[in-house]
């Protein structure tokens, strides 16, 4: 097994009396890719969002590439420097374009520079497709467009570990096969993810293990079929079930 | 296949064309009507002969023209000194009253008290507290002038009302961006200065220009210090004739010199408005 990239410890985190996380223990190693599944609320996430410390947690550790990130008088900035984050709502910048977008981080943070940081911008959105956009604004793209720019600008600065929290919610079916294309080729270079997703058919198959999260607790781990055909706990089982009547499974 | 309008296509825009010339005469007709009442009722007022001589003088108005009009290069240039310091200083304060860190905490405190009490005073009151209480301290080092203390009581007044502005435009960005911009590993500052402050400053433009028209006019207020500007002028050229017509020259000129910015507001929230429209978020 190569070395662990994440760990969570016992982590727990509640909003006032509103127990979100409880007792959360995942390893993620290098190049592992890890999906949650579980119904809204659940605390899907939540939990992604306490990885790069958008979220404060009560108890619990963090470690990253062996370094605890919750200790006191880390540097937030510097742990989300080294993490990559895409959310459900793309979020990207509307006043800059793509290129600019892509490069923010990498000048403003990592300070590499304008050249650099621009052609290793149009390197990556050539060799996914995306060369012909770099000068357009966010608005005149496709809800997929804009989310592979996102995801391209949170790849741009070599992240340690991947965060994509239902990436693909707001799109509709032929914008989510392309964002999907785009993380399977991810997956296959290697890239270390944890992803939260409704997309079952998509969680076979770039899933090194789901976990199946229920009321704030991993109530079932494994691999994606054992999670997807064997559920062991009736709060699986009905999960499942409602994605199959809704027909999503 | 040549696309030939099917009768239905034809028989409509002729209805809509029909409707809009309807359109135009109803405008045409009701613009008359109203400029007809307006001059019977006002060129049949009793004292209409002595109004029209005492404030629209065609002789009067050309000898106090050169004066006015030397005044009112005192009010551009006290305008564009004050609008760029008052963009300057409301930015600041903005960022001071949306800034959460801990150490700010004073001068958060000081902002929100300085534009609670600027935006309350009347700007005469002000004038008048600064041009005759400042040089009343008799303090040697700064300056009696009327025109740069006229000056810095507008700078004091807009600011706080820009300033305001601005924080509404700060405030009204999704939470959501500045959360990205975090995400990325930007600092609060680095985030505030590259992700929120460029959305919220195009969001705030049109509100933002509305206040600089209203300090362009208001810099006529300085001539109660003393100040020789265009209204000024025309206050010695009426002392001196009994005529009000100087009055009415100045008024024009400061028309005319707002007018550029009014309509170039307007046109920017126009074009606003339809980029949202299109952008569906109506």
């Amino acid at each position: 097994m190569s070395k662990s990239m994440l760990d969570i410890i016992n982590l727990r985190k509640s909003y006032g009396a509103d127990l979100v996380l409880e007792d959360i223990s995942v390893s993620l190693a290098e190049h592992e890719v890890k999906v949650l599944i579980g119904a809204s609320g659940s605390g899907k996430s939540t939990l992604l969002r306490t990885i790069n410390l958008l979220e404060r947690i009560d108890d619990g550790q963090i470690l990253l590439d062996n370094k605890d990130i919750t200790a006191v008088g880390v540097n937030p900035d510097v742990v989300r420097a080294q993490i990559g984050s895409v959310f459900q709502s793309f979020n990207l910048f509307p006043h800059l374009n793509v290129l600019q977008n892509i490069t923010l981080a990498p000048r403003k943070v990592h300070g590499v520079s304008k050249e650099v940081a621009e052609t290793n911008a149009t390197e990556l959105l050539e060799r996914f497709g995306l060369a012909d956009k770099a000068r357009q604004y966010p608005d005149l793209l496709s809800g997929g467009q804009q989310q592979r720019v996102a995801i391209l600008r949170a790849l741009i600065t070599k992240p340690k570990v991947l965060l994509l929290d239902e990436v693909t919610s707001a799109l509709d079916p032929i914008l989510i096969a392309e964002v999907l294309s785009l993380i399977a080729e991810l997956k296959a270079e290697g890239m270390t993810m944890m992803i939260a997703t409704h997309e079952m058919g998509f969680a076979k198959r770039v899933a090194d293990q789901v976990l199946f999260l229920h009321h704030g607790r991993i109530l079932e781990a494994g691999t994606p079929s054992d999670i997807l055909e064997k559920p062991h706990s009736p709060e699986l089982s009905d999960f499942l079930g409602a994605l199959r009547e809704a027909g999503r499974l | 296949m040549s696309y030939q309008p099917s009768a239905l296509r034809i028989e409509r825009e002729a209805a809509r064309h029909r409707a809009s010339r309807h359109s135009t005469v109803v405008a045409l007709i009701s613009t008359l009507t109203i400029a007809i009442i307006l001059t019977i009722v006002v060129a049949g007022a009793p004292g209409f002969k002595l109004v029209r001589e005492s404030f629209f003088s065609w002789h009067y108005a050309v000898s106090s023209f050169p004066h006015v009009l030397s005044g009112l290069w005192l009010n551009l240039r006290v305008m564009i000194i004050a609008e760029f310091f008052v963009l300057i200083f409301g930015l600041l304060i903005a960022l001071a009253r949306t800034s959460h860190s801990p150490i700010l905490y004073p001068v958060r405190l000081i902002a929100t008290i300085y534009t609670d009490i600027f935006r309350g005073l009347p700007l005469l009151l002000v004038l008048l507290l600064i041009g005759f209480g400042v040089p009343g301290l008799q303090i040697s080092w700064i300056t009696n002038s009327a025109v740069i203390l006229g000056t810095v009581s507008l700078i004091m007044t807009y600011s706080a009302y820009v300033a305001e502005v601005i924080r509404a435009g700060i405030e009204a960005v999704n939470p959501a961006q500045r959360m990205a911009g975090r995400a990325l590993g930007l600092t609060q500052a680095q985030t505030q200065r590259h992700v929120v402050l460029p959305q919220a400053l195009r969001k705030v433009t049109p509100p933002l220009l509305n206040d600089l028209v209203s300090l362009q006019k208001d810099s006529g207020l300085i001539s109660v210090l003393g100040a020789i500007d265009a209204i000024r002028s025309a206050q010695i050229d009426t002392a001196q004739s009994f005529n009000f017509t100087p009055y009415v020259v100045a008024g024009v000129l400061f028309v005319a010199l707002t007018i550029p910015l009014t309509r170039f507001t307007d046109w920017l929230t126009r074009k606003q408005d339809r980029a949202r429209v299109q952008q569906g978020q109506w």
